[in-house]
């Protein structure tokens, strides 16, 4: 069954759309992550413009977090604290990356910036996730702790620098100040991309900061659900391109995968929880650099840069 | 009823222009001016139907003649790039823009235009997919590579199915009557189309006629499409309210713990 989308201007497959949003929001709610990087590609590679692709999954990805965020509350499991804090940061990094990602338009190279942005950013995060988590399965094999435990009193020393908070939730006293640039950096990186950043965020807070897995997902996901609302205000306002038809379908598959998706979460232990995400992230990653280093079947491409309404 | 509807009008049109003091003389109609979007919208078909007027007095003509159909749609400015070797990478590094180009595009004759025309003739009429562009300005270099930039381009829409090319596209219901089914698929942009209809004999242009037609959104399609457009923050905070309704929706709904 195809309906016709009055923003993108085509028909699509219905069943099509439910299954994508469906297995995106599965892996969403499974790993905390907005799906946005997963979801857009593959809307794009429907023949869905870009820009409608971008927008539309903001507000997709609004939606399916607001579950996220609502089932991890219950759980106790949500830092607002820190999640403000992570928002601040996030919004001064957006406002950064749309400044950016206009002057690479300008120059003509922003689909270089952003191939070769996914290429090294996917395949570096991922290939660290799956090397620490592969390490981590070794240890249990060999019958030490999976991790080593931190200790009272010793910390990383970017923990240490001024402006320390407690943040109760997340068992964590450290300084704003490189939690505030990390919030910074994927505000960036999500702007330029279009994603939501989750999939940088979750590794970061677990690694750099040792904050509990699932308040990380918690807190994640509700910096995602603040950033993506206003992305879908945005894109609305700027440039019109927020598919309502699509978004109903996207979000209809999205909301019941993601349940899906938390349910398995909770069945999951943590070496292959991060093992999956890391696997998941780094081919992503191996995807984009096909397209980078090999060679095209058809060198042209053609894209209609100015409509007339 | 459409069908029988526009032989009827061609017919009413037949008799009006009888009187014209050309030879020949071409009269066209359409099956329908208008193509409406709605939500199960999959593309549409349109016909053009045509007849030959010729004046009794002139004498008769050793020529078959050719009809040629030429559909062109709404314009946008078109970017197309290619991509070329880099080290070890492949990246966009050429570039030509096509201004003010039509994104839909169709040819349709009686039979192949190489044996209606020469190549020549074929550029100054602007009859093929290569030539019914608006050219490019004088100004602009529009040397071999630009060449190569339009047959991309023209490969390209062609696999999108927004340019054909229907050597058979035109059928003779008689000696001086035809049609021309045109297809428009689902992607083709919303906006007016114009159809160019030209009568060839022996490679010369006798006769030439043009109709349009209009593709717009109707319904829920046109309310949403327009809603976007003038009510921007309405509709984009419609948008996420709807978004946290689904989102706080599926967490009721789910909710067995």
């Amino acid at each position: 069954m195809q309906i016709y989308l009055p923003i993108a201007e085509l028909p699509i497959s219905i069943l099509m759309v439910l299954g994508l949003s469906g297995a995106v929001g599965f892996i969403s709610g499974l790993f905390g992550v907005g799906g946005g990087f997963l979801l857009t590609p593959l809307l794009i590679f429907l023949d869905i413009p870009p820009a409608v692709a971008v927008a539309t999954v903001a507000a997709q990805v609004a939606g399916s977090s607001t579950t996220g965020v609502l089932t991890y509350w219950r759980r106790r499991a949500l830092d607002f604290k820190l999640g403000g804090v992570l928002v601040a940061g996030g919004i001064l990094g957006t406002v950064l990356g749309v400044l950016f990602f206009n002057l690479m338009r300008r120059l003509g190279q922003l689909e270089l910036v952003i191939t070769l942005s996914y290429v090294t950013l996917f395949t570096i995060i991922g290939g660290l996730m799956l090397y620490d988590a592969l390490r981590a399965m070794w240890r249990v094999r060999a019958g030490r702790p999976a991790r080593l435990r931190r200790r009272a009193g010793t910390h990383p020393w970017w923990m240490g620098l001024p402006l320390r908070m407690r943040f109760y939730r997340s068992q964590l006293y450290a300084s704003v100040i490189p939690i505030a640039l990390l919030a910074i950096v994927i505000g960036f990186i999500g702007a330029v991309l279009g994603v939501g950043g989750g999939f940088i965020l979750v590794p970061a807070l677990i690694y750099f900061f040792r904050i509990p897995t699932a308040v990380v997902v918690g807190t994640s996901l509700f910096q995602i659900l603040v950033t993506m609302t206003g992305a879908t205000i945005l894109h609305a306002l700027t440039n019109q391109s927020v598919d309502l038809i699509l978004a109903v379908f996207l979000l209809l598959g999205g909301v019941i995968g993601a349940q899906f998706g938390g349910r398995a979460a909770r069945n999951l232990n943590v070496e292959s929880f991060r093992l999956l995400l890391a696997l998941l992230i780094l081919s992503v990653g191996l995807r984009f650099a096909i397209e980078l280093f090999i060679a095209p079947t058809e060198p042209f491409s053609v894209i209609v840069t100015e409509g007339i309404r | 009823m459409r069908r029988s509807l526009a032989i009827l009008l061609l017919a009413t049109l037949a008799v009006l222009t009888a009187a014209s003091a050309r030879a020949e003389t071409l009269i066209a109609a359409m099956s329908s001016h208008q193509i409406q979007i709605n939500s199960n919208y999959t593309g549409d078909q349109l016909t053009v139907f045509g007849l030959v007027e010729r004046d009794g007095r002139s004498a008769a003509r050793g020529d078959p003649y050719d009809i040629i159909v030429t559909v062109r749609g709404p314009r946008r400015m078109l970017l197309v790039r290619e991509k070329e070797r880099l080290g070890p990478i492949w990246i966009n590094r050429t570039q030509r823009r096509f201004p003010d180009n039509s994104i839909f595009l169709a040819v349709a004759s009686n039979r192949p235009l190489n044996e209606i025309m020469s190549e020549e003739t074929a550029r100054r009429e602007r009859i093929g997919l290569e030539n019914a562009q608006r050219l490019p300005d004088p100004g602009l270099d529009f040397g071999r590579t630009t060449a190569r930039f339009k047959d991309g381009m023209i490969r390209l829409l062609e696999e999108k199915g927004l340019y054909s090319q229907e050597a058979r596209g035109v059928t003779f219901l008689s000696n001086t009557l035809f049609s021309a089914p045109i297809p428009v698929p689902a992607t083709a942009p919303t906006g007016s189309y114009e159809i160019d209809i030209v009568l060839y004999a022996g490679g010369v242009p006798l006769a030439r006629q043009s109709t349009n037609f209009e593709v717009v959104k109707s319904g829920i399609e046109q309310r949403l499409a327009s809603g976007a457009y003038e009510h921007s923050l309405l509709y984009g905070l419609a948008t996420v309210a709807l978004a946290l309704f689904f989102g706080w929706l599926s967490s009721v709904v789910f909710r067995k713990d």
